[in-house]
């Protein structure tokens, strides 16, 4: 019976990342999953195949916009096959570099899937087939989250996709309805929309994006309203059937008004959120604990309530990034080898990566209303910004979200091309506790998005070279 | 010849009241020794010579009120080779002086400034005349510049996890960069504040509160249960882990004999309960350790390891420990040398009482000088107290017990009360032949109250 130091259950970015420090600190280190490769859904199934795709959406979007600068292509002609082996290309080539790494760093790979048998003892069904035992000092259980289906909504047909099924990219289907008008949906929905589909978004909520300052969203909706059939908003889907000429959906709500209540689709991707993958198959036989909406529960150092076991990612909480999981995964490992660490960043960035992308670190502004805190607004419009009048996108916003009285960076909000390559520089100040005159006093280059962070903070001051605004 | 001027002494302090003049014509001073005793608004403080040399005259008598630059003393340092480093020292740093010096030599006379426009005007200069305003004693130790009020701790994630590491709450940390900006620095500065209680030299010296190896998965060997610790339970294991770290502890024990005291005690029991009290050892234990203070006075300070300095408080606040369900409480009681038992027994119940009931104020539990821990009431003999830092003596009291005591008059053993009594002392301030003096007095004035109104 081998025994480790440390095994990590799972291999997405939080596990594998967990296992490569871990390696690097000389810890006698496995790493399980189901896949070939480290990767999980993040790279095979999520962030990375999706991106791949919305980075051609985007090139089908500036070549038709280029019509008004005097640049024709005609339509575009999409070959599926080849944009699909591209996707697959992309992915394929990320994780047989993960997959080098793990050789590199000799952590034991078992390609498999686990069971705890104990506090210390785990019991691994391989892949290729036969079962070992091992036993460990600590374990890291990362085994990140899966896509949630309410049971109205589960309907067993492939035209019902969830995310997974949607990258597969089967087909572009004349009409799709999009449940949920969070990330993925707007996402995914906008990869279909820009291939051809007429794409339908239902959400229930009053607005796009919940949970995202509405400033921002609202420069999004503007894009989006143009580029779908339609947005319900408010409204609910109450029924979905599967017949031969397609999905029949059934609504109800705000957006249903002047519009049929029952609607037929081609496709249908439903993507209203993510649940945890906390059945862990022996779970019950440790101290761990899960909480009732599905999470492990853990300390500031990711520990369960089995000292031997802790735990990282989605299975641990909100919000499900890949970063985030990433960077729990290295706390974890720092506290199993000993030093006195805990997971507390004060700005985990959030980037949807639809056009015009929104990206967020720290404190929001709706955030700050309901906890009644004494913020300062200053936005900068990038109809301001020179670099944007270049790429004729002026409909981005920069916004800072500062302590009235310290003025202090406490958030920042981005809406635009770009936003989410933007938004390090604002998790880097809010770690850094700068304020509103640190980030005025540094030099940014011209012409890039980038100096719309430097003269929000101008804004602030009222002195923005850009913006005139008239002395109250 | 050279005068001496009373120098610049910070934070806007422009004069102050003679209390004491240190030095008389002829002696012979030295650079940085106390002239004399100053009562600032602020605080007392000894103000220490800028210069070396023979006392001619003293200008000053104590009650007298002095100015910044007003001259204290007139001194023969024979070609006053002193006064020419200490105008040169006094010269304000100006980085930009080069093109003046050609027209104009430096003055000489920047040793002695204009007295008092000179100095209303220049606020807090940070130029060599300003003198360590640490010399004399001042109500509080801690040199820490108040943290600003930001609603996350200015510091970058670097500084932030090595405060973790040492222990540190970054929260608590002030800043002395711009905007209260942490730096490593703040860090360790306040690292070393927390671990001696003031302010020292080195922090690799002391031990870190926080630190400790990890532990072994303890449920391999059978059923545990994790309790968290409380409040009042963390900050007694990190407050008892710096002090144990730091104070290098001696415990002096010695057995008193309270055969009489007893008698007196349950004579007047009756009067403090009137009061309103409880005529408890301890609340005698509090007059005799405040009386002792008087006597033995470094028993009653502080150690700065970072200035090198004795903090010899001139006041005497008396902690009592009380055992509440909440964890061990030290409420303070305040001037304990102008109180009468009385007083102090009514204090002190009124204290424990609001220790148990949780009402305690943070104020009501600092400043203490010396503290007294009694487990007399549970039992045991002797024990070592550990020094509730920053004080330097604790004083342990077990409980009493009839014993055989030898008499030598008539040759026989006789039934004494003895009460066992234990002093531990930081023997960096306190050597043993003055711990084992102090505790001989303690238990003399146990033995007999008359010394408490003869010598306390």
């Amino acid at each position: 019976m081998a025994s480790q130091q440390l095994i990590v259950v799972g291999g997405g970015p939080g596990g594998y990342a967990a296992a490569f420090l871990a390696a690097d600190l000389g810890l006698s280190t496995t790493l399980i999953d189901p896949e070939v490769n480290p990767g999980g859904v993040c790279v095979y199934r999520g962030c990375i195949p999706s991106k791949a795709l919305l980075h051609v959406a985007k090139l089908i979007g500036e070549a038709r916009q280029a019509k008004a600068w005097g640049v024709e292509f005609g339509e575009p002609k999409v070959d599926l096959a080849r944009l699909r082996a591209f996707k697959d290309d992309v992915v394929k080539r990320l994780t047989s570099g993960t997959g080098q790494l793990v050789r590199h760093r000799k952590v034991q790979y078992i390609q498999g899937t686990a069971e705890l048998v104990d506090a210390h003892t785990l019991r691994v069904r391989k892949a290729s087939g036969g079962e070992d035992t091992l036993t460990f000092e600590h374990a890291i259980l990362a085994t990140g989250s899966l896509p949630a289906i309410p049971p109205m909504l589960k309907v067993d047909d492939p035209r019902v996709m969830d995310s997974t099924s949607a990258l597969d990219l089967p087909d572009v289907p004349k009409s799709l309805l999009v449940v949920g008008g969070g990330y993925i949906g707007l996402e995914l929905g906008s990869v279909y929309a820009t291939l051809g589909s007429a794409v339908t978004v239902v959400e229930m909520t009053p607005g796009l994006l919940p949970g995202a300052d509405r400033d921002l969203v609202d420069v999004l909706a503007r894009r989006v309203n143009g580029m779908m059939k339609a947005v319900l908003l408010n409204t609910r889907v109450t029924q979905m059937k599967a017949e031969a000429r397609g999905v029949r959906v059934t609504f109800e709500g705000e957006g249903v008004k002047d519009q049929a209540r029952e609607q037929l689709f081609d496709r249908v991707l439903v993507s209203v959120g993510r649940r945890p993958n906390s059945k862990i198959p022996g779970l019950d036989r440790t101290k761990v604990r899960v909480n009732d909406r599905g999470f492990i529960v853990v300390d500031k150092q990711l520990r369960t309530e089995e000292p031997s076991i802790f735990a990282i990612g989605d299975v641990v909480g909100e919000p499900m990034l890949a970063h985030k999981a990433s960077h729990e995964g290295r706390v974890a490992v720092e506290a199993i080898a000993g030093q006195n660490v805990a997971f507390e960043p004060r700005a985990i960035p959030a980037v949807v990566f639809t056009d015009p992308e929104i990206a967020w670190a720290g404190l929001t502004e709706t955030q700050a209303v309901k906890e009644g805190r004494k913020v300062s607004i200053a936005k900068f419009p990038w109809g301001a910004s020179g670099r944007a009048i270049t790429l004729d996108r002026t409909d981005g916003i920069t916004k800072l979200i500062l302590d009235a009285a310290s003025e202090q960076i406490l958030g920042v909000g981005l809406v635009g091309p770009g936003a989410g390559e933007l938004i390090a520089e604002g998790v880097l100040a809010i770690e850094m506790g700068a304020n509103a005159t640190d980030l005025k006093l540094s030099i940014h280059p011209h012409p890039t998005l980038t100096e719309t962070m430097m003269e929000s903070a101008e804004v602030f001051f009222g002195q923005a070279t850009h913006v005139y605004r008239p002395r109250r | 010849m050279t005068d001496f001027r009373l120098p610049e002494l910070g934070e806007n302090v422009t004069s102050g009241d003679v209390l004491r003049v240190l030095v008389k014509p002829g002696d012979t001073v030295a650079k940085d020794q106390p002239i004399l005793e100053l009562e600032t608004d602020k605080a007392t403080i000894e103000v220490p010579s800028t210069v070396a040399g023979q006392v001619k005259e003293v200008k000053v008598k104590a009650g007298d009120k002095v100015k910044v630059g007003q001259a204290i003393l007139i001194l023969d340092n024979g070609g006053a080779p002193a006064a020419k480093t200490e105008s040169k020292a006094a010269e304000p740093e100006k980085p930009a002086a080069a093109p003046e010096k050609t027209a104009e030599p430096p003055k000489p006379a920047a040793a002695a400034p204009p007295p008092a426009q000179a100095s209303a005007s220049k606020p807090a200069p940070a130029t060599a005349n300003v003198v360590d305003f640490s010399r004399g004693s001042r109500p509080a130790p801690e040199p820490a510049p108040s943290i600003p009020d930001l609603p996350l701790a200015p510091a970058a994630p670097s500084v932030r996890r090595m405060a973790r590491e040492l222990g540190v709450d970054i929260d608590q940390v002030p800043g002395s960069g711009p905007s209260g900006r942490i730096s490593v620095e703040d860090v360790k500065a306040h690292a070393k504040r927390l671990v001696t209680g003031a302010g020292t030299a080195d922090a690799n010296s002391g031990a870190v509160p926080a630190a400790a190896e990890p532990l072994p998965d303890f449920s391999r060997w059978g059923e545990i249960e994790r309790q968290p610790m409380r409040a009042v339970r963390r900050k007694t294991a990190e407050h008892l882990s710096v002090a144990w770290a730091t104070i290098p502890h001696v415990t002096q024990h010695e057995y008193c004999d309270v055969t009489g005291l007893e008698e007196l005690r349950k004579r007047y029991a009756k009067q403090a309960e009137a009061a309103g009290g409880n005529l408890t050892i301890t609340a005698i234990a509090v007059k005799v350790i405040a009386a002792a203070l008087k006597v033995f006075p470094q028993l009653n300070s502080s150690i700065d390891m970072a200035a090198e300095e004795i903090i010899v408080k001139k006041y005497v606040n008396i902690g009592i420990a009380v055992d509440t369900d909440r964890g061990l409480l030290v409420p303070v009681i305040r001037d304990a040398d102008a109180k009468n038992i009385i007083e102090i027994s009514v204090e002190l119940s009124q204290l424990s009482e609001k220790a148990r009931s949780r009402k305690l104020s943070l104020e009501e539990m600092q400043g203490g000088t010396f503290s007294i821990s009694n487990l007399g009431g549970i039992g045991g003999s002797f024990f070592t107290p550990i020094i509730n830092t920053p004080e330097v003596a604790i004083l342990g009291i077990s409980r009493a017990r009839l014993e055989p005591v030898y008499d030598k008059e008539n040759g026989q053993f006789v039934p004494r009360l003895m009460l066992p009594l234990s002093l531990s002392y930081d023997h960096r301030v306190i050597d043993g032949a003055d711990g084992i003096r102090f505790l001989r007095w303690v238990v003399e004035a146990f033995e007999q109250p008359f010394l408490l109104a003869l010598q306390g």
